[in-house]
């Protein structure tokens, strides 16, 4: 089942734009049948415990490397989140116009290669899927990007993620060479086990640093997130909406996924450092974005700045707080799309992105304006918007542990937040149009269709966050267990 | 001598020499049917090879200065394989050597002839015969074209060079001799461990200079001086060959002499321990490298300086001293012959006959050759280690083996990895420029854009190496097995 799910956006390459579409709308109807269908393995003996749709097949035995996926409570949240971008992701393409093939087919590996990473369940699968992601990335910066700045921001963009992804792959190796396997379920059924197989305490310290830098900087943690909004400025626009909402998201599911749960003493020596550093995404990337006078700019740096929350929904190691987190994930997973896409429907209109040149657009382009107002009160945490649940329930979890730090965050970054939000809303939505303000049309037809999809599952998941913690709720076990772990001394 | 034990390199030779006559017999414009011949042969060898397959027990003659067990079956496919694919590209290329024909398919299969040897050497004797035969065969093989000033002066570059390693070697050898009375690495393996060995300072400095001579032919530094030379002054069939064969032959030889002869091993007898002067070597020949790489315009010269680079990463296999790393190795150089060859497939199809091989030549390949540059994009993407590619897998098993949590390395864990993020630069400036590349644009010549026509051959060599990348990244499975089992023979820890 899953197997399919990543099949699917690997073959159909024949025409080119529209299977490209209907190619993620096959991915996001299977998405949706194993969200609604999601029944995790309650069998307490079996090894898959905790998982649902699991698949296995051999892949290089003499590693012991295997092909195995599987989703639970957490993942198949964020499979559903990223079906729904790459769709819209896809319908967002049409404003390629050059070698529309190229870009179809790497749309696709894109999509592929991260839904596999979400639902893998051997870690080198997981690497080895996540790096086919993201390497499309920056040919796409390289080729389609927009600005004169491309090529830097192509060549910065590699050289950050990938020393980020070797990191990360030292600390997976490291696991390795302790348990000999790759296999996830195996690895924490270990764990879990009465005498439990842990690392020694320097080794995990060590892994755990090399796992939350090397993860960090893939999601762009301060103060390692200069690329961010080089990359995201410069990307085309479907790109920019598949990086920003999804494959930013595979370091904290990984650090979830695979860090806490395997060193929890390393967790112990790193978190309160996690603590601050979040912080700085939060205060610094709010404050940065607040000066931005290109919309783009804002958009990235307001992105990297929500990031804060996610860690600190995991350095808080609470169950509540790390729901929030995924919460959190999915929200902005949707949001983050969103807004790029309104932003690129924006440049293609408009030619700029400058914010002092325009004005007005709200009489010019209700619709567009319309929903960039809705997303800018889902960026503020309005009630109502998924982005509000999973923040709440962040400072929630945060609370119990760390309050100095939450109570800086709450009140810091919500105002900040406000600040460049509202700001952005008032230069482009309202005032007068500048005489020389370039033409700009609404957002035509059908093409309306990702946004409503979009703005629809922030809604949705807004109104009814149970959809959501009713399938967090069942990971909690393994998530309490982490937390367990954690306080265990 | 037990002649059937070496029924292979004979038939190499013999082919050698039968195309050599034959091209007496053969008029100009159809020598390249010779080239066709000679591949033919090539592939009959491997076929007969992979047929007798691998002994049980290995098997030596008479003296034990040659044996024929898994390390040397697996290496000796992987040079017949490179031997194969560098005909077929020397095919396309022959008429840009002008003075040669037959020649250089005879030359071919005689370095192939000595990597063949030095895949079995089992003494020191062996070990300089070999070496002597690809070095020398590539002295005259480098400065083929002789109307080319740098192919001259690399020839001769490379020809001084190689000749004091050579020096250096042989005077390593004596002294080996000196203390221990025997050049046959299992007899100095025994009175190693019995303890029988004389004069231990003469023996340490023996096989000081010895791995100097080797670390010569895998140009890691500071015997590195010459690569980028060579590389980029030889014709460009043969610099592939230089990369791939010669290097490897040093490998193998160099796994055999550490492993069979002076019995390296963590646990082992402390007479020697290399393992530090190795990761120093291994460090400095990637940083050095990459390094260089970084703001090189020739892609011959750029590449030169990564498989400098790449040398360096497959020294970290040895520096683990186990198992694994001997392994990795084997996968490391087996993914490195498709890419390499690969690479240079593409550049001596693309530059014009004595003209730099400059970077701007690759502008606009992706119209003019689409097949080309996904091989070369891919052959890039697989040098720096990306997965699904195969120099990921290698790069991936090299990092494993020498990450070992008892390792006493973290230090050139991370000279590692600056490498391969350096590598990623330079290696993403050659695809930048096969995509997005405005040619030169210092002057004011558009790049060129007539679409390129392929030779028969030359696709065929394309299709091989991206079939070999692919696979051998995304099931690696059958490869590492073969690895593993090659390296049973050098008894090392796990």
């Amino acid at each position: 089942m899953a197997l399919m799910l990543m099949a699917v956006p690997r073959e159909n390459r024949a025409v080119f734009r529209w299977g490209a579409i209907l190619a993620t709308l096959g991915s996001l109807v299977l998405a949706l049948f194993v969200f609604a269908k999601f029944e995790p393995n309650t069998d307490l003996t079996s090894i898959n415990h905790g998982y649902a749709f699991v698949q296995t097949a051999e892949w290089i035995p003499a590693l012991g490397i295997s092909f195995h996926v599987g989703v639970d409570g957490v993942s198949v949240l964020l499979v559903l989140m990223a079906a729904i971008v790459a769709f819209a992701a896809a319908c967002c393409a049409s404003g390629i116009k050059a070698r529309e093939k190229e870009f179809a087919i790497l749309l696709l590996l894109m999509t592929g290669g991260i839904l596999g990473a979400f639902m893998a369940l051997d870690i080198f699968l997981m690497y080895f899927l996540h790096e086919l992601a993201l390497i499309p990335t920056f040919i796409m910066i390289g080729v389609w990007g927009r600005g004169e700045n491309r090529e830097f921001a192509a060549y910065k963009t590699t050289l950050y993620l990938s020393l980020g992804a070797l990191l990360a792959l030292v600390g997976l190796i490291m696991i390795y060479l302790h348990y000999e396997t790759f296999n996830l379920p195996d690895i924490i059924h270990r764990i879990q086990a009465d005498h439990g197989d842990l690392m020694t305490t320097g080794q995990q310290g060590l892994v755990f640093a090399l796992l939350m830098f090397g993860l960090g900087i893939l999601v762009g943690l301060w103060p390692f997130h200069t690329w961010a909004p080089l990359a995201y400025g410069a990307a085309p626009t479907a790109t920019a909406m598949m990086h920003a909402g999804v494959i930013k998201k595979f370091g904290l599911f990984m650090l979830i996924r695979v860090a806490l749960p395997i060193l929890p003493d390393g967790a112990q020596q790193w978190l309160p450092v996690l603590a601050w550093l979040c912080l700085g995404n939060l205060l610094y990337c709010g404050l940065v974005a607040m000066r931005q006078k290109d919309l783009n700019g804002l958009i990235s740096n307001s992105s990297v700045a929500h990031m804060g929350f996610v860690f600190l929904g995991i350095a808080s190691m609470t169950f509540i707080g790390l729901t929030g987190s995924v919460m959190v994930m999915v929200a902005h997973g949707l949001l983050a799309a969103l807004a790029f896409a309104l932003s690129g429907h924006l440049h293609q209109q408009a030619r700029t992105l400058d914010m002092d040149k325009l004005g007005g657009l709200l009489t010019v382009m209700p619709f567009w304006g319309t929903l960039l107002l809705m997303a800018v009160l889902a960026g503020c945490g309005l009630p109502g918007f998924a982005n509000f649940a999973g923040e709440i329930t962040v400072f929630f979890g945060a609370w119990k542990t760390i309050p100095l730090i939450t109570g800086i965050a709450a009140w810091a970054a919500l105002v900040i937040g406000a600040v460049y939000m509202l700001r952005a809303a008032r230069q482009l939505l309202h005032g007068p149009r500048a005489d020389d303000a370039p033409h700009t049309d609404d957002i035509p037809g059908w093409h309306k269709l990702p946004f409503i999809i979009l703005l629809g599952a922030l809604l949705l998941f807004g109104f009814a966050p149970k959809l959501l913690t009713n399938k967090i709720e069942t990971a909690s076990e393994s998530l309490e267990h982490v937390v367990e772990m954690y306080k265990r001394k | 001598m037990n002649l059937t034990l070496i029924s292979l390199e004979i038939g190499v030779a013999l082919l050698g020499v039968l195309v050599l006559l034959a091209g007496l017999w053969t008029p100009p414009n159809r020598q390249h049917l010779l080239g066709f011949c000679t591949a033919l042969g090539l592939t009959i060898v491997l076929a007969l090879l992979v047929k007798q397959g691998v002994a049980v027990d290995p098997i030596t003659d008479s003296s034990g200065g040659f044996v024929l067990d898994g390390l040397a079956v697996f290496f000796k496919a992987l040079f017949l394989l490179a031997g194969i694919l560098v005909t077929l590209l020397t095919m396309g290329f022959s008429n840009r050597l002008r003075t040669a024909g037959a020649e250089v398919y005879a030359l071919n299969c005689f370095a192939l002839c000595g990597m063949l040897f030095a895949a079995s050497a089992n003494s020191f004797v062996m070990l300089f015969v070999s070496i002597e035969l690809i070095t020398i065969t590539f002295y005259v093989l480098t400065s083929l074209q002789s109307h080319r000033l740098r192919s001259l002066e690399a020839g001769v570059k490379y020809l001084i060079l190689g000749a004091a390693a050579s020096a250096i070697m042989v005077f390593g050898i004596a002294l080996i001799y000196g203390s221990a009375h025997t050049l046959q690495f299992n007899f100095i393996a025994n009175g190693l461990a019995a303890g029988h060995m004389k004069q231990l300072l003469l023996f340490q400095l023996g096989a000081l200079l010895l791995l100097a001579g080797l670390a010569f032919k895998i140009a890691a530094v500071p015997f590195q001086v010459w690569a980028p030379d060579v590389y980029q002054g030889a014709p460009t069939p043969v610099t592939a060959f230089l990369a791939i064969g010669s290097k490897a032959a040093g490998f193998v030889l160099l796994l055999r002499v550490l492993y069979t002869a002076f019995q390296v091993q963590p646990d082992g007898p402390r007479l020697l321990e290399p393992a530090a002067l190795l990761s120093l070597m291994a460090a400095a020949t990637i940083l050095f490298g990459s390094l260089c790489a970084l703001r090189q315009r020739n892609l011959k010269r750029l590449l030169g300086y990564a498989s400098i680079a790449s040398a360096g990463y497959a020294l970290l296999g040895i520096v683990a001293l186990n198992e694994r790393g001997a392994a990795a190795v084997l996968v490391y150089l087996a993914g490195y012959l498709f890419a390499i060859v690969a690479a240079f497939t593409v550049i001596s199809i693309l530059t014009p006959d004595d003209e730099d091989e400059d970077l701007s030549i690759l502008a606009e390949l992706h119209q003019r050759s689409p097949m080309m540059a996904v091989t070369l994009t891919l052959a890039v993407a697989s040098l720096a280690g990306i997965p699904p590619l195969a120099g990921f897998i290698g790069k991936f098993l090299l990092l494993r083996a020498v990450i070992e949590p008892t390792a006493t390395f973290p230090w050139l864990v991370s000279v590692a990895l600056l490498g391969v993020v350096a590598s990623l630069y330079y290696y993403f400036g050659i695809i930048r420029e096969i995509f997005w590349g405005t040619g030169q644009w210092w002057t004011e010549k558009k790049p060129e854009s007539a679409r390129i026509k392929l030779a028969d051959s030359q696709v065929v060599v394309l299709l091989i190496c991206l079939l070999g990348m692919l696979v051998l990244g995304l099931y690696p499975q059958p490869l590492l097995e073969l690895a593993t089992d090659a390296v049973q023979v050098l008894k090392l820890a796990n």
